[in-house]
């Protein structure tokens, strides 16, 4: 039973469980939607007139704040979204369902695949709301249709990447509680250290130096080329690699961690 | 159906299983007796493919569980003690999502799952959240789940501990309905009354090893048997008491004239409490209470082991 139609057909029936839960606790989806707008809104609104000035300064081009720090708001999100896999598998293993799992004749690899192709549709709606409210408070993409479906579906994998990090860490942090501390503590401070909100040659050399070389930035200046149809970063390979590099150490540790776990 | 040989598992320093030796015989229902800590949910886990032994081997429908995990999980349900059903689904989404992960049709998963809310009185409840349903409703819920795919083989982990005298009862009649159709059942209880009623054998297991197998009335002859217990209003006429029981039963009556009790072993039921009730009265006894006791789990412990059951639980806790 171990075929790939059997993999597909079981990572299916999780991927409806988990939009069933979403259904019955609709709050679950608050990381994709509700702070988004407000990162969006917080950011253009707040900061927008007091660094806009400076990042237009330094960035070479003149560009409105919004279309700056759009792409580090998209990646921000995509990036908890992804690790909060991790909270929602802990979850999971506290009770008893993923020993019911194990010990039916399904494909035991669907329980972590249903889980981020779950994520990758949270992806995907984070993306489309702030999407809409960037718009809508002056965000212009101007890439064409091909550089922002490049610029989406590097989100997309970035994110699927991260999920699978969610999925290590899940199986590998004993409760949901002390993987939110773990959440804040890491994922946070890299998502600030990072070009999303101002360019990294403000920063002190020594930070700029990390900033500048960390997956996040990568991902974020070519979300933001792709975005705003310039060429400043050219970090399209970078980027790419820095994703599928992240998705073949998590992919396998994930299932091997996970494995672990439940075999005690 | 189900045969266990030398199976072994340890936690750090603890041995939850030393070489556990045990079967099940086809259509079969095994009771699995022990304290908290004995090693019966991981001899459970081992079985249901959820824990791999350090040593031993086990085969269940006569595939091998370390070998082919994936086969065995085709011909088995389990229902626990901690019921593993989806909070957050309704009882009828969990046993469709459970029926077509044991790879049912959707139309037969359907089925299945209207006929076992039926039958397992869950109709009115099966389109709410398992969140709202009882400790009971759970349970049933749980054993519907392992009962799916109608698999030959279903193990149960205590499954009425906690539950009240009512939700007992239906859980009983449900198990016993299971091996009346044919399925084997192994069982793990720490209730005698529940292995008496529903067994066909029972295995009592003490640290990690089976240290008795036999019948319900085999295990109870080798225990110290029944005995006739009264309790008398004057604590003065226990010795009149003790001379009439001694008379009707078997060695010596045991007294206690701190509580008044008066107990004596007996072998067979036959007229005895008439002939008890009318020899006492005779004697110018007055009796509050009387009747027969059976074997406590902490006396067939006691017997087996030379120690009652709940020392031995504490002395697990404390190597765990």
């Amino acid at each position: 039973m171990r075929s790939f139609g059997g993999w597909l057909h079981d990572s299916w029936e999780m991927v409806l469980r988990n939009l069933i839960h979403i259904k019955r606790t609709p709050e679950l989806l608050l990381d994709v939607t509700l702070s988004p707008i407000m990162f969006v809104l917080l950011f253009n609104f707040v900061f927008g007139g007091a660094i806009g000035g400076i990042v237009g300064a330094q960035g070479g081009e003149e560009q409105d704040y919004i279309n700056y720090m759009m792409a580090g708001i998209f990646v921000q999100t995509i990036a908890f979204a992804g690790i909060y896999t991790s909270v929602l598998l802990a979850n999971d293993l506290q009770k008893g369902m993923i020993d019911r799992f194990r010990s039916l004749p399904m494909s035991q690899s669907a329980v972590l695949t249903g889980r981020t192709l779950t994520d990758l549709l949270r992806a995907m709606l984070a993306i489309a709301i702030m999407w809409i409210v960037g718009m809508l408070v002056g965000f212009r993409p101007e890439g064409g249709i091909a550089g922002n479906a490049a610029a989406i579906g590097l989100m997309l994998l970035f994110g699927f990447a991260l999920s699978w990090v969610g999925v290590a860490a899940g199986a590998l942090v004993r409760t949901p509680e002390a993987l939110q501390g773990i959440i804040f503590a890491v994922v946070f401070p890299l998502t600030f250290v990072s070009s999303a909100f101002v360019p990294t040659g403000s920063m002190p050399d020594w930070l700029a130096w990390f900033a500048d070389r960390q997956p996040m930035t990568l991902v974020m200046n070519e979300v933001r080329d792709l975005t705003l149809g310039i060429d400043i970063y050219s970090a399209e390979l970078s980027a790419t690699l820095w994703c599928v590099g992240i998705l073949a150490v998590a992919f396998p540790l994930g299932l091997w961690l996970y494995n672990r776990r439940t075999t005690q | 159906m189900i045969e266990a040989v030398g199976l072994h598992k340890s936690f750090g320093d603890t041995h939850a299983l030393a070489g556990l030796d045990f079967d099940v015989a086809e259509g079969k229902i095994l009771g699995m007796l022990g304290p908290n800590g004995a090693g019966k949910t991981t001899a459970v886990r081992v079985l249901t493919t959820l824990t791999r032994p350090d040593s031993g081997s086990a085969t269940v429908a006569g595939i091998d569980v370390l070998r082919h995990p994936d086969r065995v999980r085709s011909q088995i349900g389990v229902a626990g003690q901690y019921a593993a059903l989806d909070e957050l689904l309704t009882g009828r989404e969990n046993l469709g999502m459970i029926g077509r992960l044991y790879r049912l049709d959707a139309a037969t998963a359907r089925r299945r799952a209207d006929e076992l809310l039926e039958r397992f009185e869950l109709n009115d409840a099966a389109d709410r959240t398992v969140k709202t349903y009882s400790g009971g409703m759970r349970r049933r819920l749980d054993l519907g789940a392992a009962l799916m795919a109608q698999p030959p083989v279903v193990f149960l982990d205590e499954p009425t501990t906690g539950l009240d005298p009512k939700g007992r009862l239906a859980m009983w009649d449900l198990i016993g309905g299971l091996a009346r159709g044919g399925t084997t059942v192994l069982m793990t209880t720490q209730y005698l009354e529940e292995a008496d009623r529903l067994a066909d054998d029972i295995v009592v297991i003490d640290r990690g090893r089976a240290i008795a197998r036999g019948t319900a009335l085999e295990l109870k002859q080798q225990v110290a048997g029944e005995r006739l217990e009264i309790t008398i209003s004057d604590s003065e006429y226990l010795g009149a008491a003790a001379r009439v029981l001694e008379a009707l039963g078997e060695g010596h009556a045991h007294v206690d004239t701190e509580t008044r009790h008066a107990s004596i072993a007996v072998s067979s039921h036959d007229g005895v409490l008439t002939r008890a009730i009318r020899e006492l009265d005779a004697a110018g006894v007055n009796v509050d209470d009387i009747g027969f006791r059976r074997p406590t789990l902490d006396e067939v412990f006691l017997a087996l082991t030379g120690r009652p059951a709940e020392e031995a639980e504490s002395l697990e806790e404390v190597k765990a």
